[in-house]
């Protein structure tokens, strides 16, 4: 691979004045990462089950720990951020959207859609009743 | 990735595949998570016991970890230079092949009910 990225690459961040369609950029990419190790999670539980219960449950001691609890709910709130994002990311893959004042509108709609979308599954949801702390 | 003609847009064709397939498959997968009474061993591996949710969670984790190779790849390429590039691609492909054996594995395992 004598040179691996031949292609467009992103501009360097720290010319720009911070603007709302860089912050929802970064937040994609951040979210993103996240739902990255999230789904190595996801396979290091399906593995753990499938072990046993011996090993489900230590894995399940882990997973109850404060610490793993505050990455699982970074995770959900990313899944939601990035599903959102994500759809919009297609809309403008199929040339919809583009216009200024449409693009500031769906970016504040991903944000407020995720934020209830995240506080829903977090409040009504036994899963996440289990990442908010409750018994 | 090294250039070769197509390789970019079949990159990003792949990765609209991917995208699309995992809304309705993580929506499933969440909304499989909060229906379960619990999140204890039998009843995971009862779940995953089923058929049609062991398929569901292979296709979910196939599509999950292919957009994840994807992403990071993109992302790497935009702030990694030189030899540490492909050596971290090299690295994160390895993770990511190996998380698809594990998770082969394991859902083999729960499908066929030897888990529970």
């Amino acid at each position: 691979m004598p040179h691996p990225a031949e292609r467009p690459l992103s501009p360097h961040l720290q010319v720009y004045r911070p603007m709302y369609t860089m912050t929802l950029s970064i937040l994609h990419r951040a979210s993103g990462l996240l739902l990255s190790a999230c789904g190595f999670l996801f396979v290091g539980w399906l593995v753990a089950a499938a072990l046993g219960p011996d090993a489900y449950s230590c894995l399940g001691a882990v997973f109850a720990s404060l610490a793993a609890r505050i990455v699982l709910a970074l995770g959900l709130a990313a899944f939601w951020y990035h599903l959102f994002a994500g759809l919009r990311h297609l809309a403008w893959d199929t040339g919809f959207g583009f216009e200024k004042r449409t693009a500031r509108r769906s970016g504040w709609a991903v944000v407020l859609l995720a934020a209830g979308a995240f506080l829903a599954t977090l409040l009504f949801t036994p899963a996440g009743r289990f990442l908010a702390g409750a018994p | 990735m090294s250039g070769r003609p197509g390789s970019a847009s079949r990159h990003w064709r792949s990765q609209r595949l991917t995208s699309v397939s995992l809304v309705p498959l993580g929506l499933w997968f969440l909304l499989a998570l909060s229906r379960q009474p619990a999140l204890d061993h039998a009843t995971v591996a009862a779940l995953f016991a089923k058929p049609l949710q062991a398929l569901l969670a292979s296709l979910l984790g196939a599509a999950l970890l292919w957009h994840s190779m994807q992403g990071v790849q993109v992302v790497l390429e935009d702030y990694v230079r030189g030899r540490l590039l492909g050596a971290s691609l090299a690295v994160i492909r390895g993770l990511h092949v190996a998380a698809a054996v594990a998770l082969a594995w394991a859902l083999w395992t729960l499908a066929s009910g030897r888990a529970a």
